[in-house]
């Protein structure tokens, strides 16, 4: 019972923003502790941005640095673009999860440490020779000892948990007591907990009596002076949902099926990160989606082919290592000229790299990867709700162009999360196609026949006449095709027009992308700064930072990355500097100066993690002579 | 959601010009190709099937280019990889008829992965596979069913590799329907495939197909009219498995797992053994493909196998009825499938 007294020092005090940090072991359940919260967190109102990191390994050795698992979340009141740059509060299970993380912590920031897991066996597993929470060495920070698994272990004993499982609810506690801190309603934890477990009632009993022990700790323990809010951000008004970039790829296919009236098809190999899109389609066969999970990367791409040859729209997903395989199949997929979806997760290179690790660093693959001329049109997604929209334009171009696609997202927007305010189905765009179903062509006797060449004039696509069609049989495949009647051919001159043709309708698309647009300056800033993928939240924060000091900064986006937007070239002409920040050793820093002669510069990054503000910032405030 | 096309009932006679296409046939002359092509082209009138709902898909090889000569839909595809992109197809398109044409190299070398993973699936595609035991179109060089010690351009000094043997093999894969024929026999053949055709399934057939150019009479001590009667075991469901002019062989079962040939007169007609193609247990068809390690000993052809088990188009459709219930589902239900707030 909270007297009077208590009640007054337990009043909230309210920040614009708070980035918290959980780590832990990766059987600890990190991932999940920061997900719940984030979903609180979201349904309170606050705008978000997330960044779950893991080890590669699914149980590295208990205790160890490799295990470490850790989940960012940055909420505010206002809206926010990147998962913050250095936490403010740090949640540590173990000692191994302190010694991995606690160079990230803000100087004076909070601490919470899981005292119980301080033993002498965990400290050497750690690396620390004496005990950091005892020996003066976190004195910069606010540290808060909390005993977790004793305290765990008391609130679930009555149950008839044995004391093995009941240490296991533990990271139910850390995320009451965090709660606590910041006052999280507690309803949507509870309600999510009773249903999850809804098959295991001691599992459940002992999860709600963890959460509900380490809410009722922050509030009667004398540790903490007063819980912190974080008041709902001032969004634009509309219904929202928090969503991941994977969940909203997969969302984005299924609208696109709908959009185009076109079944979908989706042929995958399980790989990480992109596994997820594939797990979200395979459960939504009343949409009449088709998944097969294939015997490899190869036969995943081979038979979305195949089932758009029958007039399907198909998709393909995987990351780096998996495009590489599916090469030769897209090579035939620009031969055939069929439409196609081909989703690439990026993920650190090369070869196995770091599986669970960001890296934007297949744009050349993408752009490049296939042999002989064989240019297929890209497009990227810069957050996790712009996944959505992404995928449907991928359909857009597929569909209306007869080509395959490569969508381009990576490890950091697939597993991040943040609030999307959720479209009306009736504002997407119609994607529809006809198929064709009459011939297009008179033989030399005046017979009328079907060319599957004969293109249309302003878009260059072909006519795409699927199977059951009658009259309108013919034969495609990946040897050179005569222009117009498809019949192979070896003529060199047909080739040098078939080769053009194809490049030309590629560079065509641009006539339907809308034109770069450029924030703030356009006119006298000293500096633009290029951005494609998931570096826009970054770039975003570090603008305003420059801007704040004063200077002059222009900002652009790249959704479109072959064909570039028709005046990107003016665009870049316009500013006496250029600056592209890239997740690589700097991909699109060579296009544009191939393509356009401008003396841009690359900041770059290759270390699993996405920038921070901070970082652009400094290398902004460099470009511009101010350090 | 609606097919991309709907299904019609009954197709119109068409006649064998129907389903030649315009393309001059680009075989070597005297390739067993060109019988196995007049074999299909003859049968598909009398299979009642219609020309757009007919697909050939193909790999690379010199069987690939069958699709090019059929006037129906085709893909020529990349190399080995025509089960896998015909089983997106038919997946997609129960409505088709999806035949894939593939060869030894093809199937077994570059793209065995995926032919295992059709057959296992059960996906419902009518496969043959040319079997000439040499790579043609790259000119010579030896191939995954190549005899041991084959001499070729790759192999001067023999192959070191054991062949694979088609038939066990996609019996090992759990092919419902697997048979073999040749290209000297056109009835045969065209039995065979009709056969194939009526499968629901995965249905395998293996062709011995002479390559003249590189590897000219590699069957013909078992194809050629005059050893036929001595060297080809014919299966027939139910019947026992004589062989030669007066039926004199036969086959039985030697209790160590293995099937042997044996002088039917010795052993008594009532011990040779009877052939059920319709076993759920493949050991049978297995020990009968284990007869001859190649085409110098008596090798059984027809139907090895022939079992029924649900198809992959059929079940995938299932789920999906299944899934769809009354309603279809709605996209704006999905996109507040998850928790949602208003501002
Ligand atoms: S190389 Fe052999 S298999 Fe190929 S077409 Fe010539 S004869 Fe036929």
């Amino acid at each position: 019972m909270a007297d009077t007294t208590a009640q007054q020092t337990h009043d909230p005090v309210e920040l614009d923003r708070v980035i918290i940090r959980f780590a832990g072991d990766s059987g600890d359940g990190m991932q999940l502790t920061g997900d719940r919260f984030t979903s609180a967190s979201a349904l309170f109102g606050n705008d978000l941005v997330t960044l779950p990191e893991f080890p590669a390994e699914i149980r590295a050795p208990a205790g160890t640095l490799a295990g470490v698992s850790a989940f960012q979340v940055h909420i505010s009141d206002h809206e926010i673009t990147t998962p913050g740059d250095a936490p403010n509060v740090l949640v540590a299970m173990n000692p191994a999860a302190l010694r991995a993380e606690l160079h990230r912590l803000e100087t004076g920031g909070t601490l919470v440490v899981n005292t119980d897991a301080f033993d002498d066996r965990n400290l050497t597993k750690a690396g620390y020779r004496s005990n950091p929470v005892t020996d003066g060495s976190l004195d910069r920070y606010t540290v808060y000892e909390v005993p977790m698994t004793t305290l765990t272990k008391k609130a679930v004993t009555d149950l008839g948990v044995k004391p093995r499982d009941a240490e296991r609810s533990k990271n139910f506690f850390a995320l009451g007591l965090v709660s606590w801190m910041y006052t999280r309603p507690e309803a949507p934890t509870v309600a999510w907990i009773e249903s999850k477990f809804a098959n295991r009632p001691l599992v459940r009993d002992a999860n709600l009596a963890a959460f509900k022990a380490g809410h009722a700790f922050g509030e009667t323990a004398e540790l903490f002076d007063h819980p912190y809010e974080v008041k709902p951000a001032v969004l634009p008004a509309g219904t929202y949902t928090n969503i991941t970039g994977n969940t909203a790829l997969a969302w984005g296919l299924v609208a696109a099926g709908q959009l185009s009236g076109l079944p979908i098809f989706l042929g995958s190999y399980p790989i990480t990160p992109a596994s997820d899109i594939l797990h979200e389609l395979s459960r939504h066969k009343g949409f009449g989606i088709r998944t097969l999970q294939a015997e490899d990367e190869i036969a995943g791409i081979g038979a979305a082919l195949g089932a758009a040859f029958g007039g399907h729209l198909g998709v393909t997903t995987t990351s780096g290592p998996g495009v590489a395989l599916k090469s030769e199949t897209m090579g035939l997929a620009v031969s055939l000229e069929l439409p196609l979806i081909i989703i690439d997760v990026q993920r650190g290179g090369p070869s196995t790299g770091l599986p669970t690790k960001t890296e934007a660093s297949d744009l050349l693959q993408a752009m490049y990867g296939r042999h002989g001329e064989s240019p297929i049109p890209i497009v990227a997604a810069s957050s996790p709700a712009h996944c959505f929209e992404v995928a449907i334009e991928a359909a857009r171009i597929a569909l209306t162009y007869r080509t395959p696609v490569m969508l381009l997202s990576d490890g950091y927007l697939a597993n991040g999360s943040e609030p999307w305010r959720l479209p009306d189905v009736a504002d997407l765009p119609d994607i529809s196609v006809d198929f064709a179903t009459e011939a297009n062509h008179a033989d030399v006797d005046g017979n009328p026949e079907f060319w599957p060449y004969l293109r249309d004039p302003d878009t260059l696509a072909r006519p795409w006449a699927v199977p059951g069609t009658p009259g309108l049989e013919h034969r495609i495949g990946g040897l050179e095709k005569e222009d117009g009647s498809g019949n192979i051919s070896y003529d060199p001159a047909n080739h040098e027009r078939m080769v053009q043709v194809r490049a030309d309708k590629v560079a065509g698309i641009a006539d339907s992308i809308p034109l770069l647009g450029v924030d703030g300056d356009p006119d006298d800033a000293e500096l633009l700064v290029l951005g494609w993928g998931s570096t826009w939240g970054a770039i975003d924060g570090a603008v305003d930072r420059c801007r704040a000091r004063g200077h002059k900064v222009a900002r652009a986006h790249l959704t479109h990355l072959n064909p570039f937007p028709r005046n990107l070239g003016d665009v870049l002409r316009r500013y006496p500097r250029v600056l592209i920040p890239e997740m690589n050793l700097g991909q699109l820093v060579k296009l544009v100066r191939a393509e356009y002669l401008v003396d841009a510069r690359s900041v770059t990054k290759v270390r699993g993690v996405p920038f921070t503000s901070g970082e652009l910032e400094a290398a902004m405030l460099k470009e511009l002579g101010d350090q | 959601m609606t097919e991309a096309v709907a299904t019609v009932a009954v197709a119109p006679p068409t006649t064998r010009k129907d389903w030649s296409s315009d393309q001059e046939v680009r075989w070597c002359p005297g390739c067993g190709d060109y019988s196995i092509l007049a074999a299909v082209q003859t049968l598909m009138p009398d299979l009642g099937v219609a020309r757009e709902r007919t697909v050939f898909v193909s790999g690379i090889g010199c069987a690939a280019r069958f699709p090019y000569y059929m006037d129906s839909y085709g893909m020529h595809s990349i190399h080995g990889r025509a089960p896998a992109i015909a089983t997106g197809l038919a997946m997609a398109r129960e409505d088709l008829d999806v035949w894939v044409v593939t060869g030894d190299g093809d199937a077994l070398s570059i793209g065995g992965n995926h032919l295992i993973h059709a057959l296992r699936r059960n996906v419902n595609l009518t496969i043959l596979l040319f079997n000439n035991q040499i790579y043609g179109l790259t000119k010579g060089q030896y191939s995954p069913t190549s005899e041991l010690g084959k001499v070729t351009k790759s192999t001067p000094f023999g192959s070191l590799d054991q062949p694979f043997n088609p038939v066990s093999l996609a019996l090992g894969a759990e092919a419902t329907f697997v048979a073999r024929t040749h290209d000297m026999d056109r009835q045969h053949m065209m039995e065979t495939f009709r056969r194939a055709h009526a499968h629901r399934g995965a249905a395998f057939v293996e062709v011995y197909q002479n390559c003249n150019v590189f590897n000219d009479g590699a069957f013909a001590g078992i194809t050629a009219k005059a050893n036929r009667e001595h060297m080809l075991i014919s299966l027939a469901h139910g019947e026992p498995i004589c062989f030669g002019p007066d039926g004199e062989k036969g086959v039985v079962l030697d209790g160590q797992g293995r099937a042997r040939i044996v002088d039917v007169a010795e052993v008594g007609i009532g011990n040779i053994v009877v052939h059920d193609e319709t076993r759920a247990e493949p050991g049978l068809a297995f020990m009968l493909s284990r007869l001859s390690t190649g085409p110098s000993e008596p090798t059984p052809i027809g139907v090895f196998r022939a079992v029924s088990r649900p198809d992959y188009g059929t079940e995938t459709t299932r789920q999906l009825v299944a899934a769809q219930g009354n309603r279809p589902a709605d996209l704006t239900d999905l996109l507040r499938s998850r928790p949602t707030w208003t501002v």
